[in-house]
């Protein structure tokens, strides 16, 4: 068992995501950054789709009631058992009473913390994921709260050597200003021409509205196209007839501030998406904090795929390492 | 006396006071008890509370009303 003593900001159950129910209107959910997540669990030689707590811009304090063993990857928050420093993206031995506890976020926005064994709530639709809007999945649908204990699941298998560490040269890399690809469309025939190279071409910040359920970035204004108001969609240039909301979409409501829809987001409506985020770049989205600047880069859907190729080469070097 | 920094333990928007028409939670020189709120900090559609860690008077706020600020950022000091 863990007992929560601090809760952090917002720390929940998350897993490979919710699958499979986008079409009735549930968002899969799941670790925002998939890559840290999956380091997390290969390091403690769990399988690859066990809950971990995902910990966002404040890290919790836990007390292990037993012995485990844990691995912590993803933002630069310093992680201290009983008070003393320990290594990011590493096999961790923790003994029963020890508790785990983080210094200040100093890169990076969420942090994963997996257990050997995986933390153990019940299957909700075919996934652990917290879907805090709903109250569904996690531990009770919600984010961790002081007093909670976490049960821990069954080991599936053994666990890599403590110690074991995931190269340097192979963590996530943070930056206060980043590039994130996009495919663009479905929408983005709705944009002049002057919007869409404004869109592919401004630093865009980060604004406080940034959470699993989306991120609105400040900017310039975009500019659409002047039309006749479609059949059934309303009267703001920015809108469309109802679609759905591709993972990564990002929508301008009245051309004011873009928003990139994430995990937990609405799953259709009638704003024109102009872009999605390819899925390889989400990760390095979850990883990026308010104040910080995002720069949109135009990929095809070709690029996309080859870019996920290069992310799955680096995740099988990785399992080569700790295997 | 010694001095002690009051630090965000968030990233986020800084806020003197509980809401925008409302007087701030308290005035440069004003005492305060550990625990006491003195500020919000605004982050993902939520305000975490800024408490004073110790018993004392707020010599100086480091941050002004709507600042941007880090986590591990001083915003002010308690002597």
């Amino acid at each position: 068992m863990i007992k929560v003593l601090k809760p952090g900001l917002q720390t929940t159950v998350q897993d490979n995501g919710r699958n499979g129910y986008y079409a009735l209107g549930m968002p899969p959910s799941g670790a925002m950054d998939k890559f840290s997540f999956l380091a997390a669990n290969l390091l403690v030689g769990n399988d690859e789709n066990a809950a971990v707590l995902e910990a966002t811009y404040l890290g919790p304090e836990l007390e292990f009631q037993t012995d485990a063993v844990i691995a912590i990857a993803g933002g630069e928050f310093p992680p201290k058992v009983n008070g003393q420093c320990v290594p990011l993206w590493t096999t961790l031995a923790i003994r029963e009473g020890d508790v785990l506890s983080f210094d200040f976020v100093k890169q990076g926005a969420r942090v994963y913390i997996a257990v050997a064994g995986g933390i153990e709530v019940p299957v909700k639709m075919g996934s652990r994921s917290t879907y805090t809007l709903c109250g569904i999945g996690g531990f009770e649908g919600r984010a961790l709260q002081k007093g909670d204990v976490l049960a821990i699941g069954e080991r599936t298998g053994p666990s890599p050597v403590e110690g074991t560490a995931v190269p340097v040269y192979l963590r996530m890399k943070f930056s206060k200003s980043n590039e994130i690809r996009v495919v663009m469309g479905l929408c983005s025939y709705r944009l002049t021409e002057e919007a869409r190279r404004k869109f592919l071409s401004i630093d865009w910040t980060v604004t406080p509205d940034a959470n699993r359920v989306g991120y609105r970035f400040k900017g310039e204004p975009l500019d659409f196209v002047p039309r006749k108001q479609p059949f059934g969609a309303g009267s703001d240039p920015s809108n469309v007839t109802d679609l759905g909301y591709p993972i990564g979409s990002i929508q301008v409501p009245s051309g004011i501030e873009p928003i990139a829809l994430l995990h937990d987001a609405v799953t259709g409506g009638g704003y024109v998406t102009i872009a999605t985020i390819i899925s390889t770049d989400l990760n390095k989205m979850g990883q990026i904090k308010s104040n910080e600047t995002v720069r949109f880069v135009e990929v095809t859907l070709d690029e996309a795929i080859e870019a996920r190729k290069e992310l799955n080469a680096k995740l099988d070097e990785i399992k080569q390492i700790i295997s | 006396m010694s001095e002690q920094a009051v630090i965000s333990e968030v990233p986020g928007v800084f806020y003197r006071k509980p809401s925008p028409d409302e007087p701030v939670y308290v005035e440069e020189g004003q005492k305060v008890k550990a625990g006491e709120t003195i500020g919000l900090i605004e982050v993902m559609k939520n305000f975490y509370e800024v408490t004073a860690p110790a018993d004392g008077t707020v010599k100086a706020f480091k941050a002004e009303e709507g600042d941007v600020v880090d986590a591990g950022q001083e915003i002010a000091v308690i002597e």
